[in-house]
C-alpha cells in the first residue's frame, strides 16, 4: 500500500495564493499549500478558530483558491459533518471535505466533536496540524503540548504529557489514522493521498507535527531543521494505521533500533522553549522517547 | 397528535434535507420521529446522530453552506449549549430552522416551561415565533422554512413549543398535501444562500473581519429583518391559500378592539387568557389580549395599535431577567403608549388557569385605576 509520491507527481498549481498572513517559516501554511495540491479544487475546507483563520488575512480578500467555511473552534468534525451530508444527499460526493484544524481545536476543545464524527465514521479527512500550543492566543499549552515545554500557561515547563490523537482515533477504529510532519513533505502528500484514494468511505485521520517558529522559540529559517529532528531523533513518529495494523513510514522506518536515532537533546536544544531544561530533564525526557518506542515496536507487525 | 410529532410532520412535509439533532427532554419526539421517517424512506434527507447540540448546529450550518435545507431541534440546557453556534447560524445568515421546546433551566432540575431558554438567544439573528397549539407547530414547521430561505431575509427561524402543554399534549392536526407544500415551499436554490461552497466557484466565508467592514456586514442584517415583517406576512397569507386555514400574522388579537384591559401573552397558556378574556366579558368586564406569535422581529407597532383603546395593559411574562424583570414587560415598556402592568407567572411550569389570567386582567385594571403600575407582581407566589 505503501506508495510513496514524489515531487512530481504534485501539481505545479497553487491553491493557496502567495500573501497569506501566516509568520515566516510557518510550516503549517506550508503543509497546507501541499494538501491543497494533493486534494485539489474539488475540495471544500472546514477551518475552526485557529492560526489558519488569521493566516487566511482579512475579508473580503482570501489566499484560498478552494471553498472555505469558517466554525467556532470546537465544531470543525461537526460541521465536516454536515457537509459531507450535504454533498452526498445533493449528489455531489465527488467533493471532498477536508476538515484542517489546530491540536487545541482538535485534542481539547474539537475533540467530542471529533470523536463523534469519527465513530459515525463520517466521510472526509481530517487533519490536526499539532503546533503543540495554542499558538493563535499567544502559545497557551494544549493537551498535544509535550512534557516539560514552556507556554506562556507553564511557564516553568508543562508537567504532563502529550496527549496522543492518533491513539485516540485508532481507538475508534476508522478506515486510516496516520501521523506526519511538516519537515517531509512527501510523506505527508502520499498520507494524504492514500487516504483520498481509498476505497472505503469514512473518516480518514493524518496529525501532522508543524513546527512553530515563534511558538517554539527557533529562528524562522529553522524549520524544516527542526521538524526533521523532531523525526530523526524519534520524538515523533511516523506511521500508519490501517486494517487493524501499524506500519512505520519515511526515516522513522529505519529508527527502530536505538542506536539509529539521534539524541533528543539535538531536537531540543534548539528550541527556545526547552531552553530551561537541566540535564537530568533531559535525560528523563530521552527516556519518555525509548520507552515510547519500545511501547510501540510491540505494535509493529501486527496486521489483520 | 402531539404538538412534537405535529413539528416532525411538519419538517417532513417541508422536504428538509439534512437534520441533525441530540434528544432533550420535552423535544426528543420530534427528533424520534424524524429519525423514523428517514429510516422508513419516508423523507428523503439524511439524520445526523450528533454526540451534542453544538455539533447539531455546526451540522446544520454546513449543510446549509452546502445547499441542504436543514433542521434540528432542542430545549433548554440544549439550546444553551448550542448558544454559540446559534449566533454563527444568525450572523453568518444560515437559513435553518429549529425547533425549541420551551423548558425552564437548570438548577434546580427541571423539565418544566418557561420561555427563558428561547429568549435568551433573541439575540442572534433569528426571527423567533411561539407556537400556541399543535396545528400552529405544523403550520409554522413549514412556514418557517418558508421564511427563512426568502430572498429578501435568508436568515434562521427559531419557533418555540411550550413544554408538554404543546409539545405532548394531542389534538387533531390538519395535514397538507405534499403538492401544496411544494408549491409553497420551493426548492432551495443555491442563488439564494449568502454563503454557499461551491468549488466552481470558491469563496472563503468568515475569516478576519476588520473595524472598517463589520458594521457594514451587521447593518446587511439589520436591513434583513426590517424586512422580515412583510416576508413573514406573504408566507402566513400564501399558507392560508393552501391551507385554507386562517392563520396568525405577527401577532394575535382576540377581543381587543373594545377592550379596556388587554393581556398580552405568547405561546401556549394565551388559549387560558383568551378564556379569561371570555369569562370577563360575561361578568361585564371588558378583557382582551394580544398574543404575540412573533418575537423577533418585535413586532411593537402592531401591539401598541392593538392596545391602543385599552385603559390598561397587562404582559404576562413566563420568564424572566434578573436585575431587569419580564423580557417582553422590558422589551415593550415605552412602545406600548399605554399604563402597562408587568406580571411574571407560571415560571417553572406552575399551572396558569383562566382564573389566573381572570386575576391577572382584574388586577391590571385596579392598578391602572389607582394610576399606579409601577410594581412588578410575582403572579401567585406562595408566602
Ligand atoms: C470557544 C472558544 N474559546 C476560545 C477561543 C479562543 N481561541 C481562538 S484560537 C485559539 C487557540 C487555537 O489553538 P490551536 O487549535 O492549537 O490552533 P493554533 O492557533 O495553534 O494554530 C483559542 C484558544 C475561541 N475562538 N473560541
Ligand atoms: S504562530 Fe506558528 S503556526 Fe501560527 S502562523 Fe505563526 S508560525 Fe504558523
Ligand atoms: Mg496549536
Amino acid at each position: 500500500m505503501s506508495s510513496v509520491l514524489t515531487i512530481k507527481d504534485l501539481t505545479e498549481e497553487e491553491f493557496t495564493l502567495p500573501g497569506n498572513a501566516a509568520c515566516p517559516g510557518c510550516a503549517a501554511a506550508l503543509s497546507l499549500r501541499i494538501a491543497l495540491k494533493v486534494l485539489g479544487p474539488k475540495t471544500i475546507m472546514i477551518v475552526p478558530a485557529s492560526c489558519i483563520s488569521v493566516i487566511q488575512g482579512y475579508y473580503p480578500k482570501t489566499p484560498c483558491r478552494v471553498p472555505v467555511l469558517n466554525v467556532a473552534f470546537a465544531s470543525t468534525a461537526a460541521a465536516g459533518s454536515g457537509a459531507v451530508a450535504a454533498l452526498e444527499l445533493k449528489g455531489k460526493s465527488g467533493v471532498k471535505v477536508l476538515c484542517w484544524a489546530g491540536d487545541g481545536g482538535t485534542a481539547d476543545i474539537g475533540l467530542q466533536a471529533l470523536s463523534g464524527a469519527a465513530e459515525r465514521n463520517e466521510n472526509m479527512i481530517y487533519v490536526c496540524y499539532d503546533n503543540e500550543a495554542y499558538m493563535n492566543t499567544g502559545t497557551q499549552r494544549s493537551g498535544a503540548t509535550p512534557r516539560a515545554a514552556f507556554t506562556t500557561t507553564t511557564v516553568t515547563g508543562k508537567l504532563e504529557r502529550k496527549k496522543s490523537v492518533p491513539e485516540i482515533m485508532i481507538a475508534h477504529r476508522i478506515p486510516y489514522v496516520a501521523t506526519a510532519c511538516a519537515a517531509f513533505p512527501l510523506d505527508f502528500a502520499s498520507k494524504l493521498k492514500r487516504a483520498e484514494s481509498m476505497p472505503v468511505r469514512g473518516l480518514k485521520y493524518i496529525h501532522l507535527l508543524s513546527p512553530c517558529p515563534p511558538g517554539w522559540r527557533f529562528p524562522a529559517e529553522k524549520t524544516v531543521e527542526v521538524g526533521k529532528l523532531a523525526v530523526m531523533t524519534g520524538m515523533w513518529i511516523l506511521y500508519e494505521w490501517y486494517d487493524g495494523g501499524y506500519n512505520l513510514t519515511g526515516p522513522s522506518k529505519a529508527l527502530l533500533e536505538k542506536s539509529r536515532r539521534r539524541p533528543l537533546k539535538d531536537y531540543l536544544s534548539i528550541q527556545g522553549r526547552f531552553g530551561h531544561l537541566k540535564e537530568e530533564d533531559l535525560e528523563s525526557l530521552q527516556r519518555d522517547v525509548d520507552e515510547h518506542w519500545e511501547e510501540f515496536s510491540k505494535k509493529l507487525g501486527i496486521r489483520a | 397528535m402531539t404538538g412534537n410529532h405535529a413539528v416532525a410532520y411538519g419538517v417532513r412535509d417541508a422536504s428538509a434535507e439534512v437534520v441533525a439533532a441530540y434528544p432533550i427532554t420535552p423535544q426528543t419526539q420530534i427528533v424520534e420521529k424524524l429519525a423514523e421517517f428517514v429510516e422508513k424512506g419516508e423523507m428523503r434527507g439524511r439524520y445526523i446522530r450528533v454526540e451534542s447540540e453544538h455539533s447539531a448546529m455546526a451540522a446544520c450550518i454546513a449543510a446549509e453552506a452546502c445547499g441542504a435545507r436543514s433542521f434540528t431541534a432542542t430545549s433548554s440546557h440544549g439550546l444553551l449549549y448550542m448558544s454559540e453556534m446559534i449566533f454563527w447560524a444568525g450572523l453568518g445568515s444560515f437559513p435553518v430552522t429549529m425547533a425549541v421546546v420551551t423548558r425552564t433551566l437548570a438548577p434546580p432540575w427541571s423539565i418544566w416551561n418557561e420561555h427563558t431558554d428561547i429568549l435568551s438567544q433573541r439575540d442572534a439573528g433569528w426571527v423567533i415565533m411561539m407556537c400556541e397549539s399543535a396545528q400552529e407547530a405544523y403550520d409554522t414547521a413549514i412556514q418557517a422554512f418558508r421564511i427563512a430561505e426568502d430572498e429578501r431575509l435568508v436568515q434562521p427561524v427559531m419557533y418555540g413549543l411550550d413544554a408538554f402543554s404543546v409539545s405532548h399534549t394531542a389534538e387533531e392536526v390538519d395535514l397538507l398535501e405534499k403538492k401544496d407544500v411544494e408549491g409553497y415551499l420551493p426548492p432551495l436554490e443555491p442563488s439564494r444562500l449568502r454563503v454557499y461552497m461551491d468549488p466552481e466557484n470558491p469563496g472563503t466565508f468568515g475569516n478576519l473581519v476588520g473595524p472598517d467592514r463589520m458594521m457594514e456586514i451587521r447593518h446587511s442584517i439589520k436591513e434583513a429583518f426590517d424586512r422580515a415583517r412583510v416576508v413573514i406576512k406573504d408566507a402566513v397569507r400564501d399558507y392560508e391559500k393552501i391551507s385554507g386555514r386562517r392563520q396568525v400574522g405577527l401577532i394575535e388579537e382576540y377581543r381587543c378592539s373594545d377592550a379596556e384591559v388587554v393581556m398580552i401573552t405568547t405561546g401556549a397558556s394565551s388559549g387560558d387568557a383568551k378564556d379569561a378574556a371570555d369569562y370577563l366579558r360575561d361578568e361585564g368586564v371588558r378583557a382582551g389580549l394580544v398574543r404575540l406569535r412573533v418575537i423577533r422581529p418585535l413586532p411593537r407597532e402592531e401591539i401598541s395599535d392593538a392596545v391602543k383603546g385599552a385603559k390598561v395593559v397587562a404582559v404576562v411574562d413566563r420568564d424572566y431577567s434578573f436585575g431587569y424583570g419580564g423580557i417582553l414587560a422590558g422589551e415593550l415598556e415605552g412602545y406600548i403608549g399605554k399604563k402597562m402592568c408587568r406580571f411574571v407567572a407560571g415560571l417553572g411550569g406552575r399551572d396558569l388557569t383562566p382564573e389566573d389570567f381572570k386575576g391577572i386582567a382584574m388586577k391590571a385594571l385596579e392598578m391602572g385605576e389607582k394610576g399606579d403600575v409601577s410594581k412588578e407582581i410575582w403572579w401567585g407566589l406562595k408566602g
